[in-house]
């Protein structure tokens, strides 16, 4: 796994040291918040509705189980003794003080992680495929290329006042598990028809308050060109972006004003003055970083155990049937640890269950860890033989939850139980679906189903791409919720449609069921997914059910 | 004629801990909703903003919200507000931890 290079350590130790005094500074009165504030939020700390929030990067969702410990020890140390992983695979911590913050940092440090530019107008932590470097169905790792951007782009000097923030999203599959359609810039590895791999690459999609879907910007990228091209790309947005008002001045918007085929021409110009610049350097380096991503050596041994495990324990099979994911190598497996307990904060673990993570990822996965977007832990290279004893240890843990895709497997983002810009509250809608599915016990009846919920339009919770979203907005001082339908955050991406007119935050779990309810009235078969039935009948019987009243006035 | 004021009281985090207080009428910051000073007329609200926000060296973001007369004192109006004086709402830490 890739660990950080000397230069690395020098330049994250000298921004704590920074930072402490910068925080001295402020406590002691000699600088204002207006002065503090961009600091510390170069920093990665916000200041929240009921506290400071402490942001934590971990890029492309990797980390090691010896920085696992090490996030569980800050939240016991200096939090409440849990993290919050959010859907841009960071960590936070929601009840940081101020004085301690650096200590904190300094703490990340000792493990090689930060905080810097998990905010601001800066190009943000690159996220990847979390089954990245595990997965049957990758064409190649995209975390090498994932590492290069974050090294490329980590204090860039031309790059650290973009008209807005910048999201950048690598996967290397051609099934989609990173949203890369919805990111500034989204690369997808491709081959092309020479056999040749290289990357598609996409730009200008994104969700927030106008969602858009990235539009393909090169349809192949040569793998050396990948710097400069990203470079172009964002030094013609960060020319083109506009600064003047703050809900246009995403990329997504500047392709959309200035057109596709113009920005494109603008990039490839841009492209062509920088291509030179990159004399091989980024090459060299990127062999270097490979070196490091190579899959750990995996041993065959037998499946019995866990064929019998499988076959004589139904909630080991239950588990097994939704956690776990083919690996390339045959034999392993994937492990999605669910972090989204019944009734749960989706994307909490406490500290006792972050270091039994740990613990499982060094016994049984090569080390490793990831954070996916979707809120869970993943232990990407384990033998199936090692199942049943993983699957013991996590019921223990109260992380054996087996829901991932299924209803309660919902990303919520913290909407208005911790966040600041919130217009309503996400966790506990999430709650109450997932606690209310499990009651009806229908949740493996219904089947694959992606419920995604965002306390305002900023649409952290990827409402937009929910097969069921949701967006909890304030109505007249009241907490009122939207719901959409049909989005999909896989490769066939699509934005959701509105079903009308939102519900009251005690009408919303109820309408959720109504809509379950009307997919199960009208699937075809239990093969039939949500996704498939919205496709097949539309919106119109889901109208129906939700608004019943309005029917009654049309029929009159 | 000028629409009714809403009564205001000034919040703000504190800087140190980060959490919500209240400015009383005394010039202290309390964690108590109702403690707060409970500003009826709109010039005085302005001055106590600019008194609030003068205090930089004790909280960040010092704002007017609204609020109306209780039984013990002024209560928040809007959601957004009432869940400032006591947490979240999925773990009973913040303010709640202590009442
Ligand atoms: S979607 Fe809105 S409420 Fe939710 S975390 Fe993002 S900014 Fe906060």
């Amino acid at each position: 796994m890739y660990s950080y290079t000397e230069f690395d350590e020098a330049f994250v130790r000298e921004r704590v040291a920074q930072f402490r005094q910068q925080v001295e500074r402020r406590i002691d009165g000699a600088l204002t918040e207006d002065e503090f504030k961009p600091l510390r939020l170069m920093n990665g700390l916000y200041l929240q509705l009921h506290a400071y929030m402490l942001r934590v990067a971990i890029p492309y969702g990797t980390l090691n189980s010896g920085q696992m410990r090490q996030l569980a020890y800050i939240a016991e140390r200096w939090d409440k003794g849990y993290g919050h992983f959010t859907t841009r695979q960071n960590i936070q911590y929601n009840w940081p003080k101020l004085k301690d913050v650096p200590d904190m940092l300094d703490a990340l440090a000792d493990v090689g992680m930060h905080a810097i530019q998990t905010s601001g107008n800066t190009i943000r932590n690159v996220t990847a495929d979390h089954f990245a470097g595990a997965a049957a169905d990758e064409i190649e790792d995209p975390r090498p290329y994932a590492e290069l951007l974050r090294q490329w782009s980590t204090d860039h000097p031309e790059f650290q006042f973009l008209p807005r923030k910048f999201k950048i999203a690598v996967s290397g599959a051609p099934n989609d598990r990173a949203v890369v359609k919805a990111h500034d810039i989204g690369l997808e590895i491709v081959r092309n028809d020479t056999g040749e791999v290289g990357f598609r690459v996409l730009a200008g999609g994104g969700l927030g308050r106008t969602p858009m879907i990235g539009k393909v910007i090169r349809e192949f990228l040569p793998k050396d060109d990948l710097l400069p091209y990203c470079e172009a790309i964002v030094s013609v947005y960060n020319l083109l972006g506009r600064r003047d008002n703050k809900y246009k001045a995403r990329i997504k918007i500047t392709v959309h004003e200035t057109g596709l085929e113009e920005f494109r021409d603008r990039v490839e110009a841009r492209f062509a003055q920088l291509r030179p610049e990159f004399g091989g350097a980024d090459q060299a380096l990127l062999a270097e970083i490979k070196a490091q991503f190579a899959r750990p050596p995996l041993q065959a041994s037998s499946l019995a155990a866990f064929e019998s495990a499988y076959t004589n324990d139904p909630v080991f099979r239950a588990w097994t049937d939704t956690n776990i994911a083919e690996h390339a190598e045959p034999g392993h497996a994937i492990v999605t640890i669910s972090l989204k307990a019944h009734g749960a904060t989706p994307g909490d673990a406490t500290a006792e269950q972050m270091r039994e993570m740990a613990d499982l990822a060094q016994a049984y996965s090569q080390d490793e860890l990831r954070i996916s977007h979707e809120q869970n832990v993943i232990l990407p290279h384990v033998h199936k033989s090692d199942l049943p004893a993983i699957h013991a240890r996590l019921k223990e843990a109260g992380l054996a939850t087996a829901n991932v895709g299924l209803v309660s497997d919902i990303i919520a983002c913290p909407g208005m139980d911790y966040c600041a810009l919130a217009t309503a509250r996400s966790i506990p809608v999430a709650q109450q679906i997932a606690t209310r599915f499990d009651e009806l016990k229908l949740e493996h009846d219904i089947g694959p189903l992606k419920i995604k919920i965002s306390g305002c339009i900023n649409a952290c919770g990827h409402h937009h791409v929910g097969h069921i979203g949701i967006l909890g907005l304030d109505r007249a001082g009241v907490e009122n919720y939207q719901i959409t339908l049909g989005g999909d955050g896989s490769e066939d991406t699509a934005i959701g449609t509105r079903t009308g007119p939102g519900f009251a935050y005690d009408q919303i779990v109820p309408a959720i069921e109504t809509v379950v309810n009307t997919y199960l009235d009208q699937r075809e078969s239990p093969d039939e997914t949500f996704l498939q039935t919205y496709k097949r009948v539309g919106m119109e019987p889901f109208k129906a059910a939700l608004y019943p009243d309005q029917e009654k006035q049309r029929a009159a | 004629m000028s629409r009714k004021f809403t009564p205001k009281v000034v919040t703000a985090n504190a800087l140190l801990e980060g959490d919500v207080v209240y400015l009383t009428a005394d010039d202290r910051w309390t964690r108590d909703h109702t403690e707060a000073e409970l500003i009826e007329d709109e010039a005085h609200a302005q001055v106590r903003l600019v008194d609030a926000s003068s205090r930089a060296d004790e909280v960040v973001g010092a704002y007017l919200a609204d609020a109306k007369p209780g039984e013990d004192g002024p209560e928040p109006v809007h959601f957004r507000e009432v869940f400032r004086t006591r947490g979240p709402s999925n773990y009973a830490h913040g303010k709640q931890e202590t009442v």
